[in-house]
C-alpha cells in the first residue's frame, strides 16, 4: 500500500517540476511550484518528519510564493512571454543534466547504504527537533535571525529611491 | 518517547529517495540553464534547494539522526532570505532595463 503511495507521489513530484521548467506563463509556473512544494511536504510526511512538513508549508508555499506572486505582478509579466527558441538549447541542457543523473546513478550502484546504528523513529517530531535547535544549535539558531534582520535591511536599501547627486 | 518505525522504511530503499532528488535536482537544473525568464530561472533554483533538502531529510530520517533535518531547517531560512533580496534585485534591474530577460543581464555595471 505505502510503496504505491510513494510511487505516485514521486511521479506527481517529478511531473509537477517539470511542468514549472516547461510552462510559458509565469503565473502558472509559480502554482506548480506551490504543488510540487505541497507534494515534497507529503513526502516528509511519509517519512515521519511533521515539523519540516510544516515548516516548508508554511516558509515555501506560504512565505516565498507569495513573493514570487506579489513579484510577477507588480512586474506584470503576463503579456511578457519569451520568445520561442529553437531545440538545440534544451537538447544540450538535458543532454549535461542527464550526463549528470547518470553520474550519479552510477555511483550509487557501486555505494553500500548502511543500516541505522540507533534506530529512534521519532526524531522528526516538532518536540524532538525544537529541544535538539534550542541547545545544541543555539548559536547557528541566534545568527540565523542576524541573518534575516541583514536581509531586511538589504532589500530596504535596494527599493529606496536613489538621489541624484549634483557633481 | 519510543515509536514504531514507520512502514515507509521497510518498503522503500533509501536509493530510491536519493534517486528522487536527483531527479528533482536534474530538472531544476535543465531549467536553470534553458529558460531565459529571470523569475522562472529563480524558480528553478528553489526547486534544486527543494531536492537537496529531500535528500538530507530521507538520509537523516533513514539513519535515525537529526543533524540532517536541522541541517534543512537553516537551509530553508537562508532560502527565505535570499529570495528576498534576490526579488528585489530584479525589481531594481527591471526598473532600469524594463525586461526580465536573463541574457541583456549580462551588464553588471549599474
Amino acid at each position: 500500500m505505502i510503496d504505491k503511495v510513494f510511487y505516485v507521489l514521486s511521479a506527481a513530484t517529478i511531473i509537477c517540476a517539470s511542468l514549472v521548467v516547461i510552462s510559458k506563463h509565469p503565473i502558472r509556473s509559480v502554482l506548480f511550484l506551490v504543488a510540487t512544494f505541497f507534494l515534497i511536504s507529503a513526502h516528509y510526511v511519509l517519512m515521519n518528519a511533521q515539523f519540516l512538513a510544516l515548516v516548508n508549508i508554511v516558509v515555501y508555499a506560504g512565505a516565498i510564493m507569495v513573493l514570487f506572486l506579489f513579484v510577477i505582478m507588480f512586474l506584470n509579466l503576463n503579456k511578457d512571454i519569451e520568445q520561442q527558441q529553437g531545440i538545440v538549447p534544451w537538447l544540450a541542457a538535458i543532454i549535461s543534466a542527464g550526463s549528470f543523473l547518470l553520474i550519479t546513478m552510477a555511483a550509487l550502484n557501486k555505494t553500500e547504504l548502511l543500516s541505522a546504528s540507533k534506530p529512534d523513529y521519532s526524531i522528526g517530531l516538532v518536540e524532538n527537533l525544537g529541544s535538539i535547535l534550542y541547545k545544541e544549535y543555539l548559536l547557528p539558531m541566534e545568527l540565523s535571525s542576524v541573518l534575516f534582520l541583514i536581509a531586511m535591511a538589504g532589500v530596504v536599501l535596494l527599493s529606496r529611491k536613489e538621489k541624484i547627486v549634483a557633481e | 518517547m519510543e515509536s514504531t518505525a514507520p512502514e515507509i522504511f521497510s518498503t522503500i530503499p533509501l536509493t530510491h529517495y536519493i534517486l528522487l532528488s536527483t531527479t528533482l535536482f536534474v530538472v531544476g537544473l535543465i531549467g536553470v540553464m534553458v529558460r531565459k525568464n529571470v523569475i522562472i530561472v529563480f524558480m528553478c533554483i528553489e526547486i534544486m534547494l527543494n531536492a537537496s533538502n529531500l535528500m538530507l531529510t530521507a538520509t537523516s530520517a533513514y539513519y535515525c539522526n537529526p543533524g540532517g533535518q536541522i541541517m534543512v531547517f537553516f537551509t530553508m531560512a537562508v532560502a527565505a532570505a535570499e529570495v528576498a533580496v534576490g526579488l528585489a534585485i530584479i525589481v531594481m534591474i527591471y526598473k532600469n532595463l524594463r525586461t526580465t530577460n536573463i541574457d541583456i543581464f549580462n551588464k553588471l555595471k549599474g
